[in-house]
């Protein structure tokens, strides 16, 4: 019994520093952005008016707020989408026993060890258009060298594709990696099971469709979470590789936070920016910390 | 067991790494009692390109000369018009650990600042004796000067490749419907009319500024800004149904580059005109590209947009007695004939010698000209480059330009721009 005691006020006294840091800079900080958000800081001098919900009223009318609502809406979708069904494709040929397994794997895996500073500027060199003088560049330039002229297009400068080539560059990025945690799953399924199928005389589609594909389901819940509060809240891709783009069609939320926020000194509406951001993560991830603990309990 | 004590032991580290860089303490300099300056000295700018940062290392050199025993900090972030460099200074006077000296825009640009809380007034080492009665107009804020001007650029530059022109057997234009009619023939030329890079947001603003001008005349267009020209003017109108004219004569690629990276484009024949600040004259001669001519943005003869770089000195600065030593150089005769024939600007006071300009001939004749034209112009202060308005407003501006160049809605924007001013408090 002393023991125990002594064992628990351990604990807490180990705890207890974690605790009150995250308390302060993550939840205190938290609400010093929530109160910010109803008040009327528009200079760098802080000013403590309340004005209600006036800050979130403005960005609902500023245009420029709704096209990045729009941007991030498609940027999930499609990023989320690609990403995991090339990442699953990726996973399943690896996993087909083929020579020089773990070279592949590497291969692909590889991306993530960059940061988006790096990949948004190599893949800004890569897609740049070109123009009429300088004839194509980069990617537009193999297009036309293999004779698919015709598919050169002017990627993040063409507002019609804007956030749209964004996403190649974050697919490009995250494929590998969504590749190991389904090669993880795939891995983790036990033999007998696969092998009971075959011997049953389930081809290899219907081994997959029955079998490996539903086993990998959680893994899939885990990469739309993954994956999700990345694309919600993207930023340094998106400096880097592009800016705001041809009438911001390559502007996202968190951008314009930071442009809000330190260029424009309005402190206020920055705030409201980052509450709404904070409130689409959690529409993402709170479902998934309450089915997981749910499921915890069950244990 | 022992496991476990090991698990204790390694948690505790942790727990003391987190304590010992808590406790760190923000290194404070002790305040430098004698007369002469020493320590560290550490200047904040957006100074990072070519000219720029070879005029601030001039301007350094003239310090270090003087000040042997101080060692300068050259901490500059980079981003055109300063974008991401007053993002950071923010962050850093907000939280009490500013730079000893900042580099600001001359003019209203201060006010985001919040002077009277954030910065020294600096009344008594600003000698208005040396300066432009303008320009001190445009310093004054609140009854106070903030900061102490270095130099003065012109926004309103439309700038051209000689070698092009020639062929395409046209005159600089002066007046916007020759500009249009150059425009064409050098598409039909098959060069590219207008260079322009937009990725950072303010290269269109930049040159809207010029257009608005241009349409407005001096008086109309400052009026703009003091809520005694309406936004919904007609010439408002007439200014954006040109640029968005001109922007069809435009690189294509224009998002995917900085200024400088299109401005590559005039420097190797390939484009004609670069509507851009004089920076740009620094910029060449730092490629080494002497093939170029210039006028006044067309429509805007005999007037200058004006803005000027200034330095600022920061309540609770680490080494204020090397930073005061900074600013009189920077004020000095000596320090801005140093920084300003290699930054491409001319000195924002009267007195600097023209030889000195002589000593840098690539831009020597580019300053010479507009030194004699800002004794003559009618100075009018630039949006996007701070002297004309508040910074919240300027950045409002910015994005509603940015937003036209790909939606090309003339009324809506005239509509969004008329906002702003309301936004501001200006218009009613």
């Amino acid at each position: 019994m002393h023991l125990n005691q002594k064992y628990r006020l351990y604990s807490i006294l180990l705890i207890a520093p974690s605790v009150l840091a995250i308390l302060v800079f993550v939840y205190g900080f938290i609400a010093f952005t929530g109160v910010a958000s109803f008040i009327n800081w528009t200079k760098m001098k802080i000013d403590f008016t309340f004005v209600g919900f006036n800050n979130y009223i403005r960005l609902f009318q500023t245009e420029r707020f709704l096209i990045d609502l729009r941007n991030t809406l498609t940027f999930t979708v499609l990023f989320l989408l690609i990403t995991i069904v090339i990442g699953l494709l990726l996973a399943i040929l690896v996993d087909q026993n083929i020579k020089g397994e773990s070279l592949f794997r590497n291969i692909f895996l590889f991306p993530m060890a960059f940061s988006f500073i790096v990949t948004g500027v190599v893949w800004r060199w890569l897609l740049a258009p070109g123009n009429e003088i300088t004839g194509a560049l980069g990617v537009n330039l193999i297009f036309e060298k293999i004779g698919l002229g015709f598919l050169a297009n002017g990627w993040y400068t063409d507002p019609r594709i804007g956030i749209r080539a964004v996403v190649i560059a974050a697919v490009w990025q995250y494929a590998g990696y969504i590749m190991a945690l389904y090669l993880a799953g795939i891995r983790g399924i036990p033999v007998e099971i696969v092998e009971a199928a075959r011997v049953d005389g389930a081809s290899e589609i219907n081994v997959y469709r029955h079998i490996i594909l539903p086993l990998v389901r959680p893994i899939t819940l885990s990469a739309v979470i993954i994956l999700g509060h990345i694309s919600l809240k993207i930023f340094d891709l998106v400096v880097s590789m592009t800016g705001p783009g041809t009438g911001f069609s390559t502007d996202v939320p968190a951008f314009f936070m930071y442009d809000t926020t330190f260029r424009g000194n309005r402190f206020a509406e920055g705030s409201a920016i980052a509450i709404i951001l904070l409130l689409l993560v959690a529409i993402l991830v709170v479902p998934y910390l309450i089915n997981s603990s749910k499921v915890e309990v069950e244990r | 067991m022992v496991k476990k004590h090991w698990y204790i032991v390694v948690a505790l580290m942790v727990v003391a790494s987190i304590l010992m860089a808590a406790c760190q303490a923000t290194p404070t300099a002790a305040p430098a009692t004698s007369e002469k300056p020493s320590g560290k000295l550490e200047i904040f700018s957006w100074w990072t390109a070519g000219g720029e940062a070879e005029g601030l290392n001039a301007i350094m050199a003239v310090y270090k000369g003087l000040y042997p025993d101080v060692e300068i900090v050259n901490a500059t972030v980079a981003g055109g018009a300063g974008t991401n460099a007053k993002a950071v200074l923010a962050t850093r006077l907000q939280g009490g650990n500013p730079p000893d000296s900042f580099q600001v825009h001359a003019g209203l640009e201060v006010e985001k600042y919040s002077p009277s809380q954030y910065l020294v007034p600096l009344d008594d080492m600003l000698d208005p004796a040396v300066y432009p009665a303008d320009l001190l107009a445009m310093l004054k804020y609140e009854d106070h000067y903030w900061s102490i001007p270095v130099n003065i650029h012109r926004s309103n530059v439309l700038w051209y490749n000689k070698t092009v022109l020639k062929d395409a057997g046209i005159e600089a234009p002066q007046t916007m419907d020759e500009f249009m009619a150059a425009l064409e023939t050098l598409k039909g030329k098959g060069y590219i009319p207008i260079t322009m890079g937009t990725k950072e947001g303010w290269e269109g603003a930049h040159v809207f500024e010029g257009f608005l001008l241009s349409f407005l005349g001096p008086d109309d267009y400052i009026g703009l800004w003091k809520g005694t020209t309406a936004w919904s003017d007609p010439r408002v109108t007439s200014a954006l149904e040109a640029f968005k004219k001109m922007m069809t004569y435009v690189n294509t690629d224009n998002a995917a580059l900085t200024w400088d990276g299109a401005a590559q484009y005039l420097t190797t024949n390939k484009a004609a005109f670069l509507i851009m600040g004089d920076w740009a004259a620094g910029w060449f001669a730092s490629q080494n590209f002497t093939d170029f001519g210039w006028a006044a943005t067309p429509g805007t003869g005999g007037q200058f947009v004006a803005l000027s770089d200034s330095f600022a000195l920061p309540k609770g600065a680490p080494n204020e007695t090397a930073a005061k030593a900074w600013l009189q150089v920077a004020g000095s005769k000596a320090g801005q004939e140093a920084f300003n024939p290699k930054k491409g600007s001319i000195c924002a006071r009267t007195d600097c010698d023209d030889a000195a300009f002589q000593a840098v001939p690539a831009t020597y004749d580019y300053l010479h000209a507009t030194a004699a034209e800002w004794k003559t112009d009618r100075i009018v202060p630039s949006i996007v480059h701070g002297a004309a308005t508040i910074e919240s407003w300027a950045t409002a501006f910015k994005d509603t330009i940015s937003l036209f160049v790909s939606s090309g809605d003339v009324a809506k924007t005239q509509t969004s721009l008329g906002q702003l001013c309301v936004d501001a408090g200006v218009c009613k």
